[in-house]
Order: C-alpha cells, then sequence, then structure tokens
C-alpha cells in the first residue's frame, strides 16, 4: 500500500516532530511561533498514524487521525484567543512575562 | 516509481517547510510556511492512501487553523524583532535537546518490525474494493459514534470558550438591563392623586411621569472586563 517502507514515513515524522521541539525551544518569547510548533508536532502524530495505519492495512489509525485533527483545531482556537486576550491586557505576548500569578 | 519519486520531493518539501516555520524572522512567512508544510503533508496522506484525511488536513488546517494564525498575526500589532531577541541564546540548548530526541527515534523506530501474527489482531482490515471515504464513515458513524460525538463537543466547548474569552463590553453602547425591565413597578413611574369633585385640578397636580432616576448604564454581568 505504502510507496516506500514504513521507516521512510516513520523518519519523516521523526524530523517533523525533532522540529516542532526545536520550534518551541527556539521561539520562547513568541508565543504564536510556539503554537505552530505545537501544530507541527501534532501533524508528525498524524503522519505516523496514516503511516501505521496504511502499512497494518487497518483503518483504525485513520480515524484515531481525525480525532487528532479535531483536538488540534480547538487547541489552536482557545490557544490563540488566549493570546489576544493576554495581548489585550498586556501590550505583548512574550512568554517571559506570565509571571503575574507567581507569589 | 513515481510514487517513491513524489514521497521523496514532498517529503523534503515538508521537512524545509517545517524548519522555515520555526526560524523565520517573520511571523507572516511562518504562517504561510505552516501552509505549505500542510499542503505536503496531505500529499503524504494520499501517498499512504488517506484521502478522505488527506483533504480533511486541506480544508481544516489550510482553510481554518492557518487562516486563524495568519488573522492573528496581522492582528496583534507586536514588534517582532524584539521577540527574537533570545534567538541566538536558545539556540545551542534547542540544537541539543533535538539532536538527542532524534537520535533516539531513529535508535526506536530504526529497528522497527511488525511482529508476526499482527493480521489476526486489526481492528478494522481495510476493504480494498469499498473506497476510503466510504469505509471510514462506516467506521465513524457505527463503532466509533460515542467517540465522534465527544469529539464535536470538544468543538463546542472551544468554540464558546474562545468567544467568552475574546468577547468584551463595549462601555459606549447601551445595553438592554433586562433585571431592571422586569424589577420595574407601575409604582416606580406612576403616582394616582385624589382629587375633590369640583375643586379643579391645579397647574402642579397635573399626573407627570415621574423623572427616573439617571443611572450610571452598566451591564449586568461583566464578562470580558479587560479594559
Amino acid at each position: 500500500m505504502l510507496p516506500v517502507p514504513l521507516g521512510h514515513y516513520l523518519t519523516v515524522s521523526a524530523i517533523l516532530l525533532v522540529l516542532g521541539i526545536f520550534g518551541i525551544f527556539l521561539n520562547r518569547k513568541n508565543v504564536i511561533v510556539i503554537l505552530m510548533s505545537v501544530e507541527l508536532i501534532l501533524l508528525a502524530v498524524n503522519l505516523n498514524l496514516v503511516a501505521f495505519s496504511a502499512a497494518l492495512n487497518d483503518l483504525s489509525g485513520q480515524i484515531l487521525a481525525m480525532f487528532v485533527l479535531t483536538v488540534a483545531a480547538a487547541e489552536a482556537a482557545i490557544g490563540l484567543a488566549i493570546v489576544v486576550v493576554y495581548f489585550r491586557n498586556r501590550g505583548s505576548i512574550e512568554v517571559e512575562d506570565v509571571t503575574m500569578m507567581k507569589g | 516509481m513515481i510514487a517513491t519519486l513524489a514521497f521523496y520531493l514532498f517529503s523534503a518539501i515538508l521537512i524545509a517547510s517545517a524548519a522555515m516555520v520555526v526560524t523565520s524572522r517573520n511571523p507572516v512567512h511562518a504562517v504561510l510556511f505552516l501552509i505549505l508544510s500542510f499542503f505536503n503533508a496531505a500529499a503524504l496522506f494520499l501517498l499512504a492512501g488517506a484521502e478522505f484525511l488527506a483533504m480533511t488536513l486541506v480544508i481544516v488546517y489550510v482553510g481554518a487553523v492557518a487562516v486563524l494564525f495568519l488573522f492573528v498575526v496581522m492582528m496583534l500589532d507586536v514588534n517582532f524583532v524584539q521577540l527574537r531577541e533570545g534567538f541566538q541564546r536558545y539556540l545551542p540548548v534547542g540544537a541539543t535537546i533535538g539532536v538527542v530526541l532524534l537520535g533516539e527515534l531513529v535508535l526506536v523506530t530504526g529497528g522497527w518490525r511488525i511482529a508476526p501474527g499482527s493480521d489476526a489482531l486489526r481492528f478494522a482490515p481495510m476493504d480494498a474494493t469499498v473506497e476510503n471515504t466510504r469505509q471510514i464513515g462506516q467506521m465513524l458513524y457505527t463503532d466509533y459514534i460515542l467517540l465522534f460525538q465527544v469529539s464535536g463537543l470538544i468543538l463546542l466547548v472551544a468554540m464558546i470558550g474562545a468567544i467568552v474569552l475574546t468577547l468584551r463590553d463595549r462601555r459606549t453602547s447601551r445595553h438592554q438591563n433586562v433585571a431592571a425591565q422586569i424589577a420595574r413597578t407601575a409604582a416606580d413611574t406612576l403616582v394616582l392623586v385624589d382629587v375633590v369633585r369640583g375643586a379643579g385640578v391645579p397647574a402642579d397636580h397635573y399626573l407627570r411621569p415621574k423623572v427616573a432616576e439617571a443611572k450610571p448604564v452598566a451591564p449586568a454581568t461583566s464578562h470580558g472586563d479587560h479594559h
């Protein structure tokens, strides 16, 4: 079913996951890019699910990938709403500024 | 053969655009590269035979999520140059953790073998004669109907949460104060005066509506009290 061996799909999604985590570390100040990195990580998860689904000839992986897609969309909506509210209150979106709740 | 070449092409573009997402200087460019990587991931899904999921990825991610990101990036007036000050400082630790994680993942997936006899454990074996979308629908609306409804609830909660978080009352507009309207009685605004027969009505006894006390217009609930 897959045009290439399963390992190639897994390699691509592993690189994608590592790029997402790297992006979280690299853009410690910019919340929007951190949210984009989270989207990349979820995309890597989806790629893994679809690759295993095709390699094992089992459809339930694709169903699970759909639910991951749903949760990712909800997470992006809520996260961006929080970013907008935070920007309205503080005038910046730096993650390091979020220390107001510290005692 | 062509499918193999297409896989390498699309995955190369996917990885390159994902790298541009996390390193690009301008967040608008980052969003555009994110869209490009979503398109290439959808192409990889197509190559794996997941047609419905590929189209859903394009519609949901490119059509909704990436556009939402684009709106927020353009709406917020952020000094993005200032946000990148720690870029060089965080580069070594990020690269170290990334390399370590990639090495671990290579170690894990490098020796991957599918166990013999796992065919018998498949939950939903694909039927080559039924197309992908029909098969997903047949499974999603029967075996996974509860999870399907729960995911709908998750989307509802996300929608309500986003509205509640970003809604704010404008103090300049005049809201309808429902509680004040319902609590109002006739005695608040109306006076009945007994008039002696034949005495006439003095000029200052004409029935006039009481002057309503001027209260500041305050909304009943103060959600979204941000400014």
